[in-house]
């Protein structure tokens, strides 16, 4: 069985997932105002320049969208037997993974153009570069990859996953340079170059305003090197479990 | 070449065996049923056989392929209706065909034509748009049916697909299993309705423990257990089991206002039955003697504590 085929049957999960868990009103909804309010929450009554304020946002929709959903469809198919349904079909595990982080990362991306659009039109602010959009699509598959690493443990419980989840994404948004620029993070730096979102909205930071941590390539580059390592653990540590699932 | 060929099959979860080296085949074409009772490891020599679990030991080929080697080749060639319902329920019924169809590789055109025949083969086109959430139990098993025959499979596992239906349901599944059955779909059958698989089956094997105990055909199995023969009877006045302590009567039984009395030879048994009622002017209401069915050899070969 050739691995084109293997494409076409992932690309059915991608369809699946987005007519059921994503194209909802409430799903989108939620998706553009969770990480608006949180970052407003945070940003408010202070003094940032767009320059700073643009990236943050897009770095915060990115992430928190791309990862919100992606982790709790493997332990809601799991209770609704639907996985059992597609591991007995012909269509290998990497790409039912792959399937999902695509979902996912459309559903993050049509979030963050929104907020790009938003942000062109209220601000003014010219933020599309090509480093910007190769960028967003990498973090994109990224971040999505991590969410389906987080949702390898065997349980049918999708709060458990969420739960596990917010323990990781959350922290992550603190030390990644949204709120605060890497270059003001003093010793604590250090551990920011572990998240991936901290390449993601440096990169973000270098179209919108020109100021950047690390070079443009070298981001772009990690956030590949993170997506597959993420991609690889989740397809790794699925199959482990899989056994526990049904 | 068999249409199955498992060999030393064996399933641990966590030190428990659940499947205890079992091998059997299943010919090309044949209906096959399996047979036994909660936990006797059905469900699991089920998912082993698709793919869905791993073995701990040993192997089973699926036509010419290994299952744990090959499995995307071998789930290709199958099809596959689990115990539990599991269509996507925030899909249409017309949506989960298409998914299945997509999954198995199937062009669009085709798979909108087969999704169209199926839903109408099965008394469900008209709803063919609604949400799967909104179907009856029946209607739900009916679109689970379906989505395991959307890739003509040469091999279609059921496992219990009967279960807790209506009857118009039931009588509607088990004529479409005889039918694609004689179209030459190799059929496994899971269930606990033995009448069902007496109806239905060409073979059976009866799992217990996780061991296959007993595997031929119904009538043969039957045949085995003659001593499960027994003569029915019914008299005007109450009678008591104990009255009835004949030689070659090895167990007597009240079934509501009748006697069972099993035995080997019911046709010794008769005449004693009909000397007793005229001894005690008794008179007898109805008098059968029954043949062994597959539910005695169930029984008899499955009874737990007798491992």
């Amino acid at each position: 069985m050739n691995i084109f085929d293997q494409f076409k049957r992932s690309w059915a999960i991608t369809k699946k997932d987005l007519s059921i868990f994503y194209l909802k009103g409430p799903v989108v909804i939620s998706g553009l105002l969770m990480p608006s309010f949180l970052f407003f929450a945070f940003v408010l009554g202070r003094k940032f320049s767009p320059g700073f304020l643009i990236p943050g946002l897009l770095g915060m929709a990115l992430f928190v969208t791309v990862s919100s959903i992606g982790p709790v469809i493997a332990p809601w198919e799991t209770r609704m037997r639907t996985f059992e349904r597609l591991i007995s079909a012909p269509i290998a595990l990497w790409a039912i993974i792959l399937g999902d982080i695509i979902a996912s990362l459309l559903f993050g991306l049509f979030i963050t153009l929104f907020i790009v659009l938003v942000s062109i039109v209220l601000l003014g602010t010219e933020i599309i570069s090509l480093a910007l959009i190769v960028g967003t699509i990498l973090a994109a598959f990224c971040f999505s990859s991590l969410g389906l690493l987080i949702s390898a443990p065997a349980t049918d419980n999708p709060s458990n996953i969420m739960m596990l989840s917010s323990l990781i994404k959350f922290p992550l948004i603190f030390i990644s340079g949204i709120f605060v620029p890497i270059g003001e993070m003093g010793s604590w730096k250090i551990i920011s170059y572990i998240s991936p979102l901290t390449y993601y909205t440096d990169l973000a930071r270098f179209s919108v305003g020109g100021t950047n941590y690390f070079n443009p390539a070298v981001s772009l580059l990690v956030l590949l090197g993170f997506g597959i390592l993420f991609f690889f653990f989740a397809v790794k540590w699925h199959q482990k479990s899989l056994d526990k699932r049904f | 070449m068999q249409a199955i060929e498992v060999e030393n099959l064996t399933k641990q979860f966590n030190g428990v065996t659940a499947v205890d080296h079992i091998s059997f085949t299943v010919k090309i074409g044949e209906l096959f049923g399996l047979l036994g009772p909660n936990g006797a490891g059905k469900t699991t020599t089920i998912r082993m056989l698709t793919g869905i679990l791993k073995s701990t030991v040993g192997s089973a080929h699926i036509g010419e392929y290994d299952i744990q080697k090959n499995p995307l080749e071998a789930k290709q060639m199958m099809g596959i209706v689990p115990e539990m319902a599991n269509a996507y329920i925030d899909l249409s019924a017309i949506g989960n065909l298409l998914l299945i169809g997509e999954l198995y590789g199937i062009q669009r055109k085709e798979r909108v034509e087969k999704a169209e025949n199926l839903l109408k083969l099965f008394g469900l086109y008209e709803k063919r748009h609604h949400k799967v959430r909104t179907f009856s139990k029946g209607m739900k098993q009916r679109i689970i049916v379906a989505m395991g025959l959307m890739n003509d499979p040469q091999l279609l596992f059921l496992d219990e697909p009967t279960s807790g239906l209506d009857v118009e349901s039931v009588r509607l599944i088990r004529k479409l299993i005889r039918e694609f059955n004689d179209k030459g779909t190799t059929i496994v059958l899971t269930t606990h309705n033995i009448e069902e698989a007496n109806q239905l089956c060409d073979r059976v094997a009866i799992m217990n423990y996780g061991k296959i105990v007993a595997i031929d055909r119904p009538e043969k199995l039957k045949r085995a257990i003659q001593s499960t023969t027994s003569v029915e009877v019914a008299f005007v006045k109450r009678v008591m089991p104990g009255e009835f302590t004949f030689e070659g009567v090895s167990e007597v039984k009240k079934v509501g206002n009748k006697l069972r009395l099993y035995t080997e030879k019911p046709g010794e048994i008769i005449p004693m039955l009909v000397k007793y009622s005229q001894s005690s002017g008794n008179k007898i209401i109805s008098l059968n003697t029954l043949e062994p069915n597959l539910e005695d050899v169930f029984l008899k070969l499955t009874r737990r504590g007798e491992k």
